[in-house]
Parts: C-alpha cells; structure tokens; sequence
C-alpha cells in the first residue's frame, strides 16, 4: 500500500513516524521483507560530511552611516576577497577564495591554510571578523572606504549557498606516475601507492534516491547542522550514465544545489578544510529525508556498500590530460576495508568523506523526525533524471579572432 | 625486554660527544634512531627508539639526565586534535606503524601514540589541520 508525503507528516505530527537509517533499513528490511518494511517504515535518513569545492554564502552586512556601495568595489573578510558584483552590501563569499597574499603553490606543494571555507566556520561559530572595503563612492553612497568587525548576528541576512553538492558516486584517485601528487582528491603517493574515495556509500544521500524519484526542487534537508533546502539539481549534474542493474550510477552522476539559514547552523558540521598543493575547501554536512512511499522506493534505500561501485581513475595524467578510461572498478565495501586491487596490485585506501559522521548525520535527522521538528516536503518538481537528456559538455575551445 | 620511544634535547656543548654508543656498549641497549637534527653549536633533537632490560633502560636514561639531555616520552610532541578530526580516514594510507587507525566496523579514527614514530607523512594529508608534531 502506497503512502503520501501528508501521510508521514500526520505520523510525525503524532510521533507515530518510524524512522531508520540508510544503514539500518539494510539489514531491517532483509529480515522482514520488503513488503511489510514498505509499510512499517516511514522515512529512512541519508548522511554525507565530505569536501564539496562548489560551496559558498551570501551576505547582506546592513547599511552604514554614511552609505557605501561595495558593489563594484574591493570587500574583504580577513582579508580574503568576496564577489561585490551585486546591489550595495549585499555580497558572496566562495569557499575556495584565498588572502591576496597568500603564497598558494609558489613555496611547493603549498599549505592553502586559510581560505573562505574557514570563514564560513569561524562565523558560524560566532566570532568576529575584519570587513574591510573600499568603493568608488557616489552622490548617493559616498563613503570610500570601511573598515569594521562584523559577526553573523550583525548581519541582516547570511544564507549557505552551494550550487554543486552531495555528488551522487565519486571517482576513486590512484597515482601511475613516479612522483608524489597534490590533488583536490588528497595527496597520492606514487606508483599506485594509495588511493583515495570520497563518497559515503550505502549512507549517501543520492545513492539512496538514485533515479530521484522522491527528491526535487524544495526538499526539506539537515544541512551544516541546520535545515536547509534542495533548491535544484547541482551544477554538473549528469544522471545519464553507467548504471547498476538496481540503478545505482557506476561514476559521478547526479548533483544538489542546496540552501540554508547560515544562522541556524552548527561549525561542527561546516568544516574549513586544506588541502595541501591544491587549495581550499568546505566540508559539508548534509543529510536528506527519503519518504517510503512504496515498496520501490524502499528497494532503492536498501543498497549496500558491495553494490555501489566506482571508477578508479589515474590523477597523474588521465584526469588532469581529460582522457578517458578507467582503471578499473571497485566496490565501496572494498573501499572501506583498506585494501583494492588495481592492476594487480594491492593498494592501501583512503577515505576523504568521513563515513562515521554521515552516520552521525543521518541519526541527527532520524531523531529530528521522530520528536516531531522536522517534517517532510513535497517537492515542486524532481530532479532532472535519466530520461532528461542532460549531456555533460567539455568546454569547446575556439579561437578569439584578433582585429588590428 | 622493555621498549620506549624518547626525544632527547641535547644542549649544544654534547653535540659532539658520542653518546648513543655509550647507550649501546655501557648500558646493552638496542637503539633505534628514528629522527635526528643536530647542528653544531646549536641545541640537537633526536627521536629514537630503545630496547633493552628495564635496569638497563632506567640506568641509560639516568645517565643521558646526569650528562645534561633533557629527556622526554615522545607522545608529548605529538598531538592528535580529535575535535578537529572528522574521521575521513585520509591519514590512514600513509601511517605505516598504524598509529593512526580505524575501525573497520565504525569507521572510526584513533590515534595510538605508543606506536608513533613522528615519520609527520600525516600533516600534509589531513586536510583538517587535526594533527602536529613539534620536532
């Protein structure tokens, strides 16, 4: 018998809803069948607390007196530069900006110490810090430069906005070269002497809902320790591709723009992060809702580490170079047990998002559901799936013709 | 047999002594080094592992005292920063006597400082900036 969204709801109204997590709905739906889980169980919660690069929030600071125009002018905080090129104090911070004056590569590998993710962080965690700017200065804001502490409860508005997250399936990084190399994907040793992933498997979110059937334009979700919300599909967002018979992707595939009351959340789950040689990163918390609301859907929430598989791809030249091929597949049940085999070789793995705290996540929003403050949405409209005919384009290069 | 894992901070007038061997010869230990940096008349620093009977040991670490080394456990110039930690497992490849762990059920990360060598291949992997090794 199938359920509605209003359905559940009323049962968390009532603290009646029972809510599992994608870790235990596995062996819970195993033992009972999928029938009767279908109908017992309500909702299953999903978790991931990775680095997602495409992250970032948006300001508006408050007017001061005498006005000020930042748009189209310099603004800092801790002397790393927003995007000013909006209406007066509104402005967006990105969580891979950097000090102007910050070395990045130049002493090698480089340490990329401090960036906007970490802003993000001290923000969040209630500290103040530097806005410096300086503008143009009109007739009707004439002020050229500021230069002011600031902290989020200053703030008229502060809102996370990421506009690619949670990627459903992620490559796994080897190095086939004879030196070390400093990715976005960790440091790898050489000749094939580690090899990175970074997805949380049977807890993540996308792999839970892989054709999203359930989620969509205005999903209620746990983000950065707060409620947030599904505002799209992320950028990149490619459902197309190599499927599991279950319908799990075999590489990246789908993507979610997500957006959240920055005031509302926690800096322990908004984590400045560095990557040494490479640069800055956010980590984020995200946990997604998946309504049961039939027996398919609950068949998808019962995937298991062994049945997700991923691409294991060479970071020395086949990324960077944008060649395709993969070195093999692996399963994530592998993944976590230290060891794949690849070309032969047995290789020690490494994990970059934290499997135990997308657990942690997806206990948080079970416990959220059960006591009755969080409830479920009716998306507006799905994601984009297999059928949209979404193609994932490489940049096409053509010549800027020079006039003399 | 007892083993341990010590930094001695030599001050710059023993630099030059041969110290060690008097640990190895006098006292019948088995001494591994593990780290050193030493400049002479500077201050050196030396990480090293010993093994041997534990009178011996007493007795050696004694005499490295009475000569003037200042002599420390080495956990205390380790620091793991476990709220900093999101338990990704990144260090786990690269820490090869396994000080750095994780438990294959939970996914989570600990930290044996016992087993630490101060090797720091850890610092540039955690991105969370969650371990630091004063040497």
């Amino acid at each position: 018998m199938a359920k509605t969204i209003e359905e559940i709801n009323e049962k968390i109204r009532r603290g009646k809803a029972v809510v599992l997590t994608a870790e235990e709905i596995i062996d819970y739906a195993a033992e009972k069948g999928v029938k009767k889980t279908a109908q017992e169980v309500d909702v299953v919660t999903t978790g991931t607390f990775g680095p997602m690069c495409s992250s970032g929030a948006y300001f508006n600071v408050g007017h001061s007196k005498p006005r000020i125009k930042l748009g189209g002018g310099r603004t800092y905080l801790n002397d790393v530069p927003v995007y000013t090129g909006l209406a007066a104090v509104d402005f967006f911070l990105g969580a891979t900006a950097m000090p102007e004056d910050d070395p990045r590569n130049k002493i090698y590998p480089g340490k990329f110490s401090y960036g906007g993710a970490h802003i993000i962080e001290e923000l969040v965690s209630g500290k103040d810090v530097r806005l410096t700017a300086t503008a143009y200065g009109t007739d009707c804001y004439p002020r050229k430069s500021l230069e002011t502490y600031i902290s989020l409860k200053d703030m008229n508005e502060a809102v996370l906005f990421n506009m690619r997250n949670a990627y459903q399936n992620y490559n796994v990084a080897v190095n086939l070269s004879d030196r070390m190399i400093y990715t976005y994907m960790g440091v790898i040793q050489p000749k094939l002497g580690n090899a990175n992933y970074c997805n949380a498997g049977q807890l993540s979110p996308l792999l839970n809902d892989p054709y999203y059937k359930t989620i969509g334009i205005g999903t209620r979700i746990f983000l950065g320790g707060g409620v947030g919300y599904v505002v799209g599909s992320g950028t990149q967002h490619n459902p197309d591709v190599k499927r599991t018979e279950k319908g799990v992707p075999k590489m990246t595939s789908g993507t979610l723009a997500v957006k959240g009351d920055l005031k509302m959340m926690s800096s322990k789950w908004l984590k400045g992060t560095s990557y040494t040689g490479y640069g800055v990163t956010l980590t984020v918390g995200i946990g997604v809702p998946i309504p049961i609301l039939n027996e398919e859907i609950l068949q998808y929430t019962m995937i298991r580490d062994e049945e997700i598989w991923a691409q294991v791809i060479d970071y020395s030249d086949a990324y960077p170079q944008f060649i395709p091929g993969s070195l093999g597949e692996v399963n994530y049940k592998q993944l976590k047990s230290g060891r794949i085999t690849v070309q032969g070789k047995e290789v020690p793995t490494s994990g970059l998002s934290s499997y135990l705290k997308a657990g942690e996540i997806a206990r948080i929003l079970k416990e959220w559901i059960e006591v009755g403050k969080f409830f479920l949405t009716q998306p507006v409209e799905l994601l984009p799936s297999v059928d949209s005919g979404i193609v994932f384009k490489p940049l096409k290069e053509r010549p800027i013709k020079k006039h003399h | 047999m007892q083993k341990k894992r010590v930094v001695f901070n030599y001050p710059s007038h023993l630099v030059d002594q041969p110290v060690i061997s008097k640990l190895v010869k006098d006292y019948d230990l088995t001494v591994n080094i593990l780290r050193a940096r030493i400049t002479p008349k500077e201050e050196g620093r030396l990480v090293l592992e010993m093994e041997g009977k534990r009178s011996a040991l007493e007795a050696g670490l004694n005499y490295m005292k009475e000569i003037g080394v200042e002599v420390q456990p080495l956990a205390q110039d380790v620091k793991w920063y476990e709220d900093r930690c999101t338990h990704c497992t990144a260090c786990i490849s690269v820490c090869h006597p396994q000080a750095l762990d994780v438990n294959r059920k939970t996914m989570e990360v600990s930290f044996n400082r016992d087993k630490c060598i101060a090797c720091e291949l850890c610092i540039p992997v955690c991105p969370y900036q969650a371990m630091e090794i004063l040497f």
